[in-house]
């Protein structure tokens, strides 16, 4: 009874939220412009030397054929499921409370070998695979997979594969999501375990598919067992760029309605700490990952941020002040990174 | 020829009936080189080689043809002189005669391709 009144309270509540919060809204779209993948919230939380990413896949349009989104992943899952009913509502709930929100509402003005597939799960409409592989192998199993990746996918993929050959490739299958009653708006919540030491936050695929003056926007959730420090380092009060606005010892109360979600048992009754993070840039200023050490007792690895090539010292892109953009994580849960259907080439 | 053009960033070709060969790479979704020069007459081959891990097209023509290739449904091209698909990771060829003086484009038409910069500027002299 607890989680059918939960779902149903912040199932109101994000309808009411959404004309209002910066909704992550994602750049994959089909060949034909009808179909967008919109990025809502993502939660990347770290305990016991697991990652969790809770993000959903969103659509919009008119769904038909298949297209997807790949997300960089920091080690092998051990997990892939279908994530809680509420657990990123209940997030947005609160930082964003209803009462604010509906305030806000009113003047809102607003050829090499193909990788390698290590996981694959069913979630719903979705077809999730974990791929082990390089910028090529991940391209070439694109391609045999049906899908396009789109052209800043080389660079994008080579700038992950230096730091990790993992990836979450996410394909939606629109026929299947209405044969199961899908409708545009719904999202799937996907829920990733990842055993790492070395947590971080995917961002800049955020921005893939992107044109480099598009405008990148979404909200990252951290749980972390102390307060942690991120690089690059987000900027309080800032409008524009990887903004912190939040950053306080996690609620008991919101620690007990996020257990009590599905897949969520993991998380402590109390002593996390919860950090808001808002991406609001372009995809042109998005180069970064965001790195975390979850306890804020070391300073997060520059190449972990993907500031700093592995072996190599190089200097980091100009402008710290671009950094920012990173954050993030969630990547939409990461997610990023959109295909195409290969009959609907043009030529 | 391609170290020519790889050190100048253009590429540049005197005229002559015989046919020459042109190396183009394509790398992150570029060409490079990003300019050329022809000699009315010449007759070029195109020599492409696409390093990144998606595919490719290298279409040569004026506006008009870019602006068709882009609205077009071919999935692959090969039959037309000056238009070739270059697979990832793989090597193609295309010979092309530059009959008269004028701009020329070679661009890429795979969705999303041009916008993203995915073109060279040809000045045929």
């Amino acid at each position: 009874m607890r989680r059918s009144l939960l779902a149903i309270a912040f199932g109101i509540i994000s309808v009411l939220v959404a004309p209002t919060v910066a909704w992550a809204c994602g750049g994959l779209v089909a060949p034909n412009g009808a179909v967008n993948l919109v990025r809502t919230a993502t939660l990347a939380a770290y305990r016991n030397g697991v990652e969790h990413y809770v993000t959903s896949f969103q659509f919009e349009g008119n769904l038909s054929g298949k297209f997807g989104s790949i997300i960089p992943l920091p080690g092998i899952p051990s997990r892939v499921r279908r994530g809680g009913e509420w657990t990123l509502q209940r997030l947005q709930l609160e930082v964003q409370p209803p009462v604010r929100t509906a305030a806000l509402s009113a003047d809102s003005d607003g050829a090499a070998a193909e990788a390698q597939v290590i996981l694959e799960k069913k979630i719903e409409s979705l077809d999730v695979a974990v791929l082990k592989g390089g910028a090529e192998e991940v391209g070439l199993w694109a391609k045999n997979n049906g899908f396009f990746l789109p052209p800043d996918a080389p660079e994008v993929l080579e700038f992950y594969a230096s730091r990790s050959p993992i990836l979450m490739a996410v394909r939606f299958d629109a026929d299947r999501a209405r044969r199961q009653g899908l409708t545009a708006g719904d999202g799937i919540p996907v829920h990733v375990s990842i055993p790492t030491p070395n947590p971080w936050v995917p961002l800049r695929i955020l921005g893939l598919g992107k044109q480099a003056n598009e405008r990148v926007e979404a909200d990252v959730f951290l749980l972390t067992e102390g307060a942690p420090t991120m690089l690059p380092v987000p900027v309080k009060g800032a409008s524009r760029g990887l903004i912190l606005d939040r950053q306080e010892l996690a609620s008991e109360s919101l620690l007990a309605d996020l257990r009590s979600d599905r897949g969520m048992k993991w998380l402590p009754r109390s002593g996390m700490w919860l950090s808001y993070l808002k991406i609001d840039t372009t995809a042109g200023k998005l180069k970064h990952d965001l790195a975390v050490d979850s306890l804020g007792i070391a300073d997060p690895s520059p190449v972990a941020a993907g500031l700093v090539l592995p072996d190599l010292n190089l200097d980091p892109p100009e402008s710290s002040t671009g950094w920012w953009a990173w954050l993030l994580a969630a990547l939409s849960g990461a997610t990023g990174l959109v295909f195409f259907d290969r009959f609907a080439i043009k030529g | 020829m391609l170290s020519a053009c790889a050190l100048m960033g253009a590429c540049t070709a005197e005229a002559g009936t015989t046919a020459e060969t042109v190396d183009v790479e394509i790398h992150y979704s570029r060409f490079d080189p990003t300019t050329f020069e022809f000699a009315a007459g010449t007759t070029v081959t195109f020599r492409i080689t696409n390093t990144d891990p998606i595919d490719h097209e290298f279409i040569v023509g004026d506006e008009l043809t870019q602006d068709r290739h882009e609205i077009g449904k071919h999935a692959s091209h090969g039959d037309l002189p000056g238009e070739v698909s270059v697979p990832a990771g793989t090597t193609r060829f295309t010979t092309y005669t530059f009959v008269r003086p004028g701009p020329l484009i070679i661009g890429c038409h795979l969705p999303n391709h041009y916008a993203y910069g995915m073109r060279a500027d040809v000045r045929v002299i």
